[in-house]
């Protein structure tokens, strides 16, 4: 219910939970340099990562791994394809 | 196009691994059902991979050597030639890099190379990435008045992200090939920027 309850987006995670504990959940993102998307009438927030942490893990170019589904949602990993080369594409039909 | 490079070099230990950023996986669906790929064709509907990688616009291709590191960092490349007319991009360029590379016979970029070509992300970019991750929980809830205002806050904190700024126009409703798109691409030209940004020895 908005107003008295927040939902918090984490990485993929998502909690509902009483709005003070989530606002806290919020300025400790803040704090620790995280980017937030907070809207308080839709009683949601998005807890994003900072860009010095993906600049870091980037520095390192160890590609970052990732598991998404396929047409018939079956997980892939991209580090399932260690030992080969990988063109990895991003395209859209936009 | 992946496909066919996938099966010419997949002996070789390559493989192609694409990733659709469509708000729908029934908007990929007729590209991934004609290309009939062996290789790991994924959906990513929350942009994930834009995100790790900061992507701002697709193409978007990278090199992974057999461990798992880059060794080409996000750069265009087209399978074919069939937007050529409109990108000044040709497809054999970047091909014909890439099957090399592939075959052994030249190196993809140093370590150092690959770090003065990495393009990092700034604060603002990660601020437009959870404004849009917001959006689309919300889009995706029905609240697409809601989402909107996110999708729009996100354009304009990173407004050389066409991820955000054209890829959620299909979710507003907005046609991502009609004049909404010729409009703010031509806003965005004209003011000097590139729609596309390739790495320099991939520029024609």
């Amino acid at each position: 219910m908005p107003g008295d309850r927040l939902t918090i987006l984490d990485g993929g995670r998502v909690d509902e939970l009483p709005a003070p504990d989530g606002l806290a959940l919020v300025e400790r993102a803040r704090a620790a340099g995280r980017p937030v998307a907070l809207d308080r009438e839709e009683g949601a927030a998005f807890l994003g990562v900072s860009a010095a942490e993906r600049g870091r893990a980037l520095a390192t170019l160890e590609a970052p791994d990732f598991t998404l589904p396929d047409l018939d949602g079956r997980l892939h990993a991209l580090s399932a394809q260690r030992g080969r080369k990988v063109l990895l594409v991003a395209y859209a039909s936009w | 196009m992946w496909q066919a490079l996938h099966e010419e070099l997949g002996p070789r230990g390559f493989a192609a691994v694409t990733v659709a950023l469509d708000a729908r996986p029934e908007d990929a669906r007729p590209w991934i059902e004609a290309a009939k790929p062996t290789h790991p064709s994924l959906i990513d509907t929350a942009h994930v991979v834009a995100d790790l990688y900061n992507m701002v616009n697709v193409p978007t291709v990278l090199w992974i050597d057999e461990r798992g590191r880059i060794v080409r960092p996000n750069d265009v490349a087209f399978g074919t030639d069939t937007f050529k007319h409109i990108t000044g991009l040709e497809a054999a360029r970047p091909l014909g890099a890439l099957r090399a590379w592939v075959r052994g016979e030249t190196p993809g970029f140093t370590a150092d190379e690959t770090r003065a070509h990495l393009a990092l992300p700034t604060p603002a970019d990660q601020e437009a990435r959870a404004e849009f991750g917001l959006g689309e929980w919300l889009w995706r809830r029905g609240r697409r008045d809601a989402a909107g205002r996110h999708f729009d806050r996100a354009g304009a904190l990173a407004p050389h992200d066409f991820t955000i700024r054209r890829g959620t126009m299909p979710m507003r409703g907005v046609d991502p090939m009609g004049p909404k798109f010729r409009e703010m691409l031509g806003a965005w030209t004209t003011a000097g920027h590139s729609y596309y940004r390739p790495l320099p020895d991939t520029r024609g």
